[in-house]
């Protein structure tokens, strides 16, 4: 009844306005399932429909993370702790790298801090297909939905690595070591950063996801690559004192820019604006291009994962 | 009431056969050669018709070609076919799961499709968690769970546990759970596969009773099956799929009987198994290849029924037992004939290559109905060597001692007991 009055009232429309293309016949269609969607259709109110389902997922890999380990969310605290007192006597103990004249300990965390939040991101992101494959093929929701959730639960564990951070940062500076903090700007500069990491990490990481659907062997890369990313990042070793003939290497990296604001906003130093905005634009490009693939791969994976 | 929910316009989907590795590549370098150059795809058109009897030369074949029907609001719509006819993924393609290669589906209101219950379902987290997870999962939002919560949480009867991690679950409670949250999504259109009838007896009739309900109250439901049981008792239309093309549809008894009858025409009286995919057993070491029935078809009720099995040994095989089971059409096994069960039934074979079996039934007890045919044989008691669920099928007919008036299937198996009278005051 209802699609032949719409069919009527279009029709009246076609012949008084006849230039106008023939409307597809009675469209009221909710949903048309199609071979391949147009690239630039990025699903972004989909994902924003089931906003439910995302906070079940945190949700759950909060609470199963956490089930049947006596130390629970310490583990957070204990890893980078371990790291950063490794780093500290590896590099500034016995190969004297350099810190800008920074407590080392301070230094290392407040580039491990950042850097760990968006290494996970990247590789639990790059695993979505693989890993959620019997879900996905069971039943359709946005799949863009897993890795955003996977970024927000992340959140935890960073807030849980940042408080160490802090932690240590009050500490030196009651000690009164020279450290001067940038305190207006951190307010305004944290949430962009991390806001810049979580994006930075869940573009690249879908991007991947994308591509191991179909060869597996980026999945070995990934792991390893991470590692070795980090060494091309201010983690460990600040950009001054990088050798020009290797500075290329960092500047071409997104993260260093995030690394090294992070690390200037809270023990002082130069803000690297002009590095930080680009690194904010390939950061944008990234995460385009990785929904638009994601996009495209969620609709045949099944068929080749 | 009668407008169109669902409409299907000529889909396809193509599948690569074989392992997925050497040559994907290369085969996307040369698709993308072709894009670019403003060329069709090179592999669409190799693709052949899904037909898995046949050796095709193509990496290539076609799950589904061309396939188109409607829906109507309120119908409940069975699809059946025989195993890889591409039912499953029709299936896939409504439900979002995959997109076809070709093809439009337009979809009027909120759809929902239960290929498995407890989708998602996380071991750690308590029941009542999960329900808000799988019910999200599902499509459902939080207000709507809320609401509906106390109501899943009776239909599941597992009130005393719902906070226990499912995984101290029995797998009854499981699926209880499961299914309580999937019964009441509540979607215009609901796409239900049949898998999801497994389990007892007891929870399939909940399953089919939820579902007869919810097409009470005007939704369309597509229900997936090749049971054709099932099919007949729920749905009013039928779509029949024949090797990824749409084959028939209508009236699912008219769609249903001509299936029926198609499918025992393929009953012949020698039906060779050589081709014949097996499901667990690779029949490496001894093949059961045809089976014959030597008094012809179709078979009669109360009578004689001489049944030939023929095997392929690749090697000596001691204590060989055989096995023939006849199920009704709804899957349910109702006869079972194995060798084992006295002492004369147990072979060995000295040589390799084919030997034949033949197992006599003195009086048929199967009435009046199609059945289907498993056969397997295995070596001791728990060494399978080949079986075949749904080798073959026949149709039995009433013999002459089968009662005048038969009243339909009460029963599968009609058997000759002896009756007596012992009231005193005979006649």
């Amino acid at each position: 009844m209802n699609s032949q009055h719409t069919k009527i009232a279009t029709n009246s429309l076609k012949t008084s306005v006849a230039q106008l293309p023939a409307a597809e016949s009675s469209d009221d269609w909710s949903l048309v399932i199609r071979p391949q969607g147009r690239w630039w259709e990025l699903q972004l109110t989909d994902v924003w429909h089931y906003r439910d389902l995302l906070w079940m997922f945190v949700r759950r890999d909060f609470v199963s993370v956490y089930k049947q380990t006596i130390l629970g969310p310490i583990w957070f605290f204990i890893q980078p702790l371990l790291t950063t007192i490794m780093f500290t006597v590896i590099f500034s103990g016995i190969a004297k790298v350099s810190t800008g004249g920074l407590p080392p300990m301070l230094f290392y965390l407040a580039g491990t801090t950042p850097w760990n939040y968006f290494a996970t991101c990247l590789t639990k992101t790059s695993g979505t297909f693989i890993n959620n494959a019997n879900l996905f093929g069971k039943v359709y929701f946005p799949r863009l939905v897993t890795p955003i959730s996977i970024v927000v639960s992340n959140l935890i564990q960073f807030s849980i690595q940042f408080l160490l951070f802090l932690g240590f940062l009050a500490y030196y500076l009651i000690k009164g070591t020279e450290i001067h903090p940038h305190w207006l700007i951190i307010i305004g500069l944290t949430p962009v950063l991390l806001l810049l990491m979580a994006l930075l990490g869940l573009g690249t990481g879908i991007l991947v996801s994308s591509l191991t659907t179909k060869y597996r062997d980026l999945t070995f890369l990934v792991t390893f690559g991470v590692q070795l990313a980090m060494y091309g990042t201010p983690v460990i070793i600040p950009m001054a004192s990088v050798p020009a003939k290797y500075l290329w290497i960092m500047e071409a990296n997104p993260m260093s820019a995030i690394i090294e604001t992070f690390r200037s906003i809270y023990l002082g130093g130069v803000i690297p604006w002009m590095q930080l905005g680009i690194s904010a634009a390939v950061t944008l490009l990234l995460l385009l291009a990785g929904i638009a693939i994601f996009n495209k791969v969620e609709k045949t994976f099944m068929d080749t994962v | 009431m009668s407008d169109t929910v669902i409409k299907v316009e000529n889909i396809s989907k193509l599948y690569r056969l074989g392992e997925v590795g050497t040559g994907t590549i290369s085969h996307d370098l040369n698709r993308w050669w072709h894009k670019v150059r403003g060329k069709e795809d090179p592999y669409l058109k190799i693709g052949q018709t899904n037909d898995r009897t046949q050796k095709g030369d193509s990496d290539y074949a076609w799950a589904l070609k061309d396939v188109s029907f409607e829906v109507k609001r309120g119908e409940v719509l069975g699809i059946i076919g025989r195993n890889g006819a591409g039912k499953s993924t029709l299936l896939k393609i409504l439900s979002r799961v995959t997109t076809p290669t070709s093809g439009e589906v337009k979809i009027k209101g909120r759809i929902a499709s239960l290929l498995e219950v407890g989708t998602g379902f996380n071991p750690e987290l308590t029941g009542r968690d999960n329900i808000y997870l799988n019910g999200a999962i599902l499509g459902m939002r939080k207000q709507e769970i809320n609401r509906k919560f106390d109501e899943i949480v009776d239909f599941s009867e597992v009130e005393r546990y719902i906070d226990t991690p499912v995984k101290r679950y029995s797998s009854g409670m499981y699926v209880r759970l499961a299914f309580a949250v999937a019964a009441h999504l509540e979607p215009e259109i609901l796409i239900v596969d049949e898998v999801l009838a497994v389990g007892d007896v007891q929870f399939q009739k909940k399953c089919m009773g939820k579902m007869s309900d919810v097409a009470r109250h005007g939704k369309t439901i597509l229900f997936v099956s090749h049971n054709m049981g099932a099919v007949l008792s729920l749905c009013n239309k039928a779509v029949w799929l024949a090797n990824g093309k749409y084959f028939m549809g209508g009236k699912a008894r008219e769609v249903g009987d001509a299936y029926l009858n198609a499918n025992t025409l393929q009953s012949q009286q020698r039906v060779s198994l050589n081709t014949v995919a097996r499901a667990g057993s690779d029949g490496s070491r001894a093949k059961i290849t045809a089976i014959e029935w030597l008094d012809g078809v179709p078979l009669r009720h109360g009578c004689s029924v001489r049944v030939r099995l023929e095997i392929a040994f690749q090697n000596l095989t001691e204590d060989l037992r055989l096995g023939i089971g006849f199920s009704t059409i709804e899957g349910i096994r109702v006869v079972t004939y194995d060798s084992d069960a006295n002492q004369s039934g147990i072979f060995s074979i000295d040589t390799p290559g084919t030997h034949s079996f033949e197992l006599v039934i003195d009086k048929l007890p199967l009435n009046p109905g199609f059945y289907s045919i498993d056969v397997g044989c295995k070596s001791g008691d728990d060494h399978g060597l080949d079986y075949l669920k749904g080798a073959a099928s026949v149709e039995v007919i009433s013999g002459p001692n089968t009662p005048a008036h038969y009243f339909g299937k009460e029963a599968a198996v009609r058997l000759d007991g002896l009756w007596k009278s012992n009231s005193t005051n005979k006649t």
